[in-house]
């Protein structure tokens, strides 16, 4: 046979995503700097370097050479608080990018399987039966749980694509306990449940106690660390169930363990903070920016840039006005325009 | 590495898709697989993948029962290369390339060293390790196509299934593709590709079968089996073969 000249058309030229690994490194310097920055600033000032040196000495003997009000600012106030923000800015974006990765879509959100309206219905319940901080905290949780298993289990047994199938329970069951949650507010007691109601579901770190850091931290790591591990293996994923099949992939099983972990950390962290939108839709997003839509990048990129830019955002809303912005607020005020800024631009990298 | 199927029937609900089908594919062998649209071609290459499980009959892929397999030791016999297709996210080649070597992964783990060497190895021999860095989706058909027999290549699997490779190609790319194929073929792998154009049959394949209402119309060599009569009775379509020195060329008789 005749050897004819090759005939390819191409179209692009520009390599993409390289040096990931070094990208990664620079985001997890900014948090560190992020985090120590955030001790410094409020209402009470307190130098980074002292800030610093009141850490450490937790760990480490250290010369005293603050004052016991900074200590106590640092240390009982702002570092309960800290690792709140980091924690769920961090699992609200784990669980948003896993989401993207088993729906096949990149404008998936942590609530998509109604997540966030089961906690909030169990929060709204917790508060009308007049429940502890504590008890609301749990009722959220164990809300949030129930509502995503009734939603994969009804998926499970509708025929059709699973995927499609998850999405319609989504959006079903996250409106019915919607609905329970407008009932709740209309029978509650206008004068102090309905607006502890309403202020629960705009979200806040405000009062955040080292009790419920613990007490969410556990749900997190369970879920984080499992994803984490199977990151590559949510690549495969996002090509569609039967070519991840043909690659080897047990697909049921692993968008089943995707699903429940994630849904975990979401439960976990909407619980202990109301409702906070957007971070896990546009952090996801703008890692897919930065390191590309390789989950064995983006997973960690999400994680960083989720705590770092939901302490910036806790910063602000505690340091803005006098009077405290329920940072549920703020992160649409500055996700939405964000989001908007993010897909109007050229596209570069993807 | 061979595939036999022995008496292979699938319906959907009500409708019969396949009824007794019997055929195989040995060591080194191009099969490409003709029949007109909905006849078929893609439930049959279903079954041997495993993504439809309620068929009857058997499929033996080295001797050994398809149905006995998990996805994971299936991957390790079978390769898919789908036709090019849209995907939610864009990755880059190497990365696509890469995923063709999962099976070898552990769960828990992410491909290392040994695995890139396969997924750099494989874009070598098809050409293409210029592409490497490059953003899978803004590729022409033609490349995507070669990346995906690349990742069928770092799949490491010694068996191909393509469906209809060419479909969405020109002229001049689907020549590109199939070449490659064949050379593949000359390696030792074994190839089960469908196709809409019974010329590609005769210029590339070893064997030819056809399928029309889920049933084997012919099966053997492509230079006794496609013949004018075959053709119309698949297509509906009046041809004459024109025997020239690159092969028999079927032309439409307008």
């Amino acid at each position: 046979m005749v050897t004819r000249k090759r005939h390819v058309g191409h179209i692009d030229t520009e390599p993409i995503y390289v040096g990931q690994t070094i990208r990664l490194l620079v985001l997890g310097a900014l948090l560190f700097a992020t985090f120590l920055f955030s001790f410094s600033i409020g209402r009470y000032g307190v130098p980074v370097k002292e800030v610093i040196r009141i850490l450490l000495h937790k760990l480490i003997p250290i010369q005293q050479t603050w004052t016991t009000e900074m200590e106590t600012v640092v240390i009982n106030i702002r570092l309960p608080r800290i690792m709140m923000a980091s924690l769920v800015g961090c699992a609200l974006s784990t669980a948003g990018a896993s989401y993207q990765g088993v729906f096949q879509n990149p404008m998936a959100s942590p609530d998509i399987l109604g997540a966030s309206s089961g906690a909030a219905f169990g929060a709204a319940l917790a508060i009308l039966l007049g429940g502890s901080t504590r008890m609301i905290t749990f009722a959220a949780f164990s809300s949030s749980l129930v509502t995503v298993m009734a939603v994969y289990f009804i998926a499970q047994r509708a025929p059709g694509l699973k995927v499609v199938n998850l999405i319609l329970a989504g959006i079903m069951v996250g409106s019915l306990f919607t609905a329970g949650t407008s009932y709740i507010k209309l029978v509650a007691d206008p004068s102090n449940q309905l607006p502890a109601i309403t202020y629960w579901m705009m979200g806040s770190f405000s009062g955040s106690k080292l009790a419920q850091v613990a007490f969410v931290v556990v749900p997190m790591a369970l879920g984080m660390i499992p994803l984490l591990l199977i990151r590559w293996q949510i690549n495969i994923l996002t090509l569609g169930d039967d070519e991840a099949r043909t690659l080897g992939i047990n697909t049921n099983r692993l968008r089943m363990i995707v699903i429940l972990c994630a849904t975990l950390i979401t439960a976990a962290s909407v619980s202990v903070s109301g409702m906070i939108g957007w971070v896990g839709l546009v952090i996801p997003h703008l890692s897919r920016k930065m390191v590309g839509n390789n989950y064995r990048y983006l997973l960690p990129a999400s994680m960083i840039t989720g705590a770092t830019f939901l302490l910036i955002v806790d910063n602000v809303s505690r340091n803005l006005l006098a009077v405290e912005i329920p940072i549920g607020i703020l992160t649409a005020f500055i996700g939405a325009p964000f989001f908007i800024y993010l897909i109007a631009k050229q596209e570069k990298t993807i | 590495m061979s595939i036999e199927i022995r008496n292979l029937s699938f319906a959907y609900s009500l409708r019969d898709v396949l009824r007794d089908v019997s055929l195989c594919a040995e060591d080194g062998q191009l099969l490409a697989v003709l029949g007109p649209n909905g006849v078929g071609k893609t439930t049959l290459f279903r079954c041997i993948l495993g993504l439809q499980q309620q068929y009857k009959g058997n499929i033996f892929i080295d001797e050994i029962d398809a149905h006995t397999l998990t996805p994971r030791e299936l991957a390790h016999k079978i390769a898919y290369i789908p036709q090019t297709h849209g995907i939610a996210f864009s990755y880059s080649v190497q990365d696509m390339v890469l995923m063709g070597t999962t099976h070898q992964v552990s769960s828990m783990g992410v491909p290392k060293q040994k695995e890139l060497d396969a997924a750099n190895g494989a874009l070598e021999k098809l050409g293409i390790s210029h592409l490497t860095y490059h953003n899978f989706s803004k590729l022409s058909g033609g490349e995507q196509q070669l990346v995906l027999i690349a990742r069928a290549l770092a799949q490491n699997a010694k068996t191909l299934l393509m469906d209809e490779p060419t479909a969405s190609l020109d002229y001049g790319n689907q020549s590109l593709v199939l070449r490659q194929v064949r050379k593949l073929a000359d390696d030792g792998y074994t190839i089960l590709l469908s196709t809409h154009n019974p010329q590609h049959a005769i210029w590339y394949a070893d064997r030819a079968v056809a399928l029309l209402n889920g049933t084997i119309a012919a099966f053997g060599s492509p230079d006794d089996v496609v013949d004018a009569a075959l053709i119309e009775k698949l297509y509906g379509v009046t041809v004459r073969l024109i025997d020239t020195a690159q092969g028999m060329l079927i032309s439409p008789v307008i």
